[in-house]
């Protein structure tokens, strides 16, 4: 009879100690929950951190079938290909490629790897250039690289170069729509992003030819990037230094983009101001002070 | 030769007896036709991936079903014990082993038709054409590499104790080909003698399924067909590894005790 009380006793204190402990970590747990990442993205809640590794090879599996299957595996001469060619022929990418991407196998090594070269795609193609049958016609296959680049933008949301080599490829394709969403996704994922805000600004240019909305959006693109290094200076940011690279290369292309847009609008003061700020990053200023000058000899004849 | 077309309509009987290919082929099935309802910025014919997808499903289902089949011929007719029975027929050791091989091979080529047939269906759902004889290559090489798989698994049924450690082995054997097979002599460069020599003599010793297992390149990006004289070169390749598989069998076999 003792015991029997002694063990509900037990129970119930148990229970108690139990409502207790759960009482006290629930709030915790919920505060330590709201402070993770919440993702509705399926590949990061299963593979967490390390859906970034895949990222990338999806990103390489793509440059693979843009290659048609011509490329290089880990045993390979991989100097041609450090920058995946579907990025490297965005303009947007520096290239650090090296050697001749033609040849990367090297010569034959000994008859078995001579006669199993042909049971393997052997010659250096792109499929918007015709792929393997050499037929310009068939350039649209290009986007079979397409899947892979979805894949990995899902994998890794936070990697700017997926949406912009996916949203140039759109565009290739005609499929601006398309383009235009993919980087609005970027934006969503990666906020005041001058890069994704400089595309964005460049299909509303080119495909929309809405002269405003461009505008705004490279004007936007171009505080976002003075926001990305703040009590940095403009100069500091623009030395001529190999940090420094990507930051000079995109101010110059938001500067000669605005220029661009300002002489096409018929501004040609404002449109002179962006290309002398352009002078400031560009890799070749002499020839832009040339176009500096012509603009302002332009705009004197325009007043005699 | 009758003899050994009947043990190897047995064996093919065995196969569509048991679930292992129906099983297989509707989760390849099934697989590509999600993988197909994808909605890749509503492009609609975009194909490469899934053609992949399902080439690279069909070697696994087929190298699943070669080894898995082969490696329980020997032992489970051993275990049943109809072994003896079956050579105290008119049925030579040499025969038996022939007539399992033939049945084996015959099956997976059955199972090769069903599984290429869905898949030159799926491209052409999309690609609207019909590179037949780019799939009849690939098929092909495909179904000797599976001749040469199944001969070196045959050995492995006599020479390793159970069915289970003998497919688990060949396995690994054939994955380690596909994948590296191509590469042993490049990373025996970096080598130190004698494992340099070692490698060396590997590679050249091994059976190289890798040329039929990369056409798939070839099929999935529109290459043009290979020369029919490489077909039959390599086609001679890999019956001589397949012969020199059933030879050693057949050898083995003989001196073993079958009770």
């Amino acid at each position: 009879m003792n015991s029997a009380r002694t063990l509900s006793l037990l129970i119930i204190a148990l229970l108690i100690f139990c409502f207790g402990v759960a009482a006290n970590l629930q709030p915790q747990f919920q505060s330590y929950e709201n402070s993770r990442h919440q993702s509705d993205n399926f590949f990061s809640l299963l593979l967490g951190d390390s859906s970034r590794i895949f990222a990338n090879s999806a990103f390489v599996e793509a440059d693979a079938y843009y290659h048609s299957g011509y490329y290089p595996t880990i045993f390979d001469n991989t100097s041609a290909f450090e920058t995946p060619h579907i990025a490297e022929d965005t303009g947007d990418v520096a290239s650090r490629n090296q050697g001749e991407e033609t040849s990367f196998m090297g010569p034959t090594r000994d008859w078995i790897d001579a006669f199993g070269r042909n049971f393997i795609p052997n010659r250096h193609t792109h499929l918007d250039t015709g792929g393997p049958a050499d037929d310009l016609s068939k350039s649209h296959a290009v986007e079979e690289i397409l899947p892979w680049l979805k894949l990995s933008a899902e994998l890794d949301p936070e990697d700017v170069r997926t949406y912009v080599v996916t949203a140039f490829w759109l565009t290739r394709l005609k499929q601006v729509g398309a383009a235009e969403q993919v980087l609005r996704d970027g934006l969503r994922n990666n906020p005041d992003n001058a890069q994704l805000l400089f595309e964005l600004g460049r299909i509303y240019f080119e495909d929309y030819h809405n002269t405003a909305q461009a505008r705004n959006i490279w004007e936007a693109a171009l505080r976002s990037w003075a926001r990305q290094e703040p009590g940095v200076s403009q100069s500091e940011r623009l030395a001529m230094t190999i940090a420094n690279f990507d930051s000079r290369f995109m101010f110059e292309q938001l500067q000669t983009s605005l220029a661009q847009l300002e002489e096409k609008a018929g501004n040609l003061d404002a449109a002179i101001a962006r290309w002398e700020q352009a002078t400031l990053a560009s890799p070749e200023p002499d020839s832009v002070q040339k176009h500096i000058d012509a603009l302002k000899q332009k705009g004197a004849g325009h007043l005699q | 030769m009758r003899t050994v077309f009947a043990l190897a309509g047995v064996v093919i009987k065995e196969l569509y007896r048991r679930k292992d290919f129906y099983v297989l082929f509707i989760l390849t099935i099934v697989i590509c036709v999600v993988m197909a309802s994808v909605n890749i910025y509503n492009d609609t014919e975009i194909i490469r991936y899934i053609k992949a997808l399902c080439l690279l499903l069909i070697w696994i289902s087929s190298l699943v079903i070669a080894i898995t089949t082969t490696a329980r011929q020997i032992p489970a007719e051993r275990e049943q014990r109809t072994l003896l029975p079956l050579l105290a027929k008119p049925l030579t050791r040499t025969q038996l082993i022939f007539g399992k091989f033939l049945g084996c091979w015959l099956a997976c080529g059955l199972v090769l038709v069903c599984f290429y047939a869905f898949f030159g269906v799926l491209a052409a759902s999309r690609e609207h054409a019909w590179p037949l004889l780019n799939y009849f290559q690939a098929a092909f090489l495909h179904w000797m590499v599976l001749g040469v798989v199944i001969a070196m698994t045959l050995l492995g049924s006599l020479v390793f104790a159970a069915p289970s450690s003998n497919a688990t082995i060949c396995f690994v054997l054939v994955t380690m080909i596909l994948c590296v097979g191509r590469y042993l002599d490049e990373v025996a460069l970096k080598m130190h003698e004698p494992l340099r020599s070692l490698v060396y003599v590997l590679y050249f010793a091994i059976p190289h399924l890798e040329w039929a297992f990369g056409m798939r390149n070839l099929i999935v990006h529109d290459w043009p067909m290979i020369g029919w004289n490489f077909v039959g070169l390599a086609t001679l390749y890999l019956l001589a590894y397949a012969a020199i598989f059933l030879a050693a069998a057949c050898l083995v076999f003989r001196r073993k005790a079958v009770n």
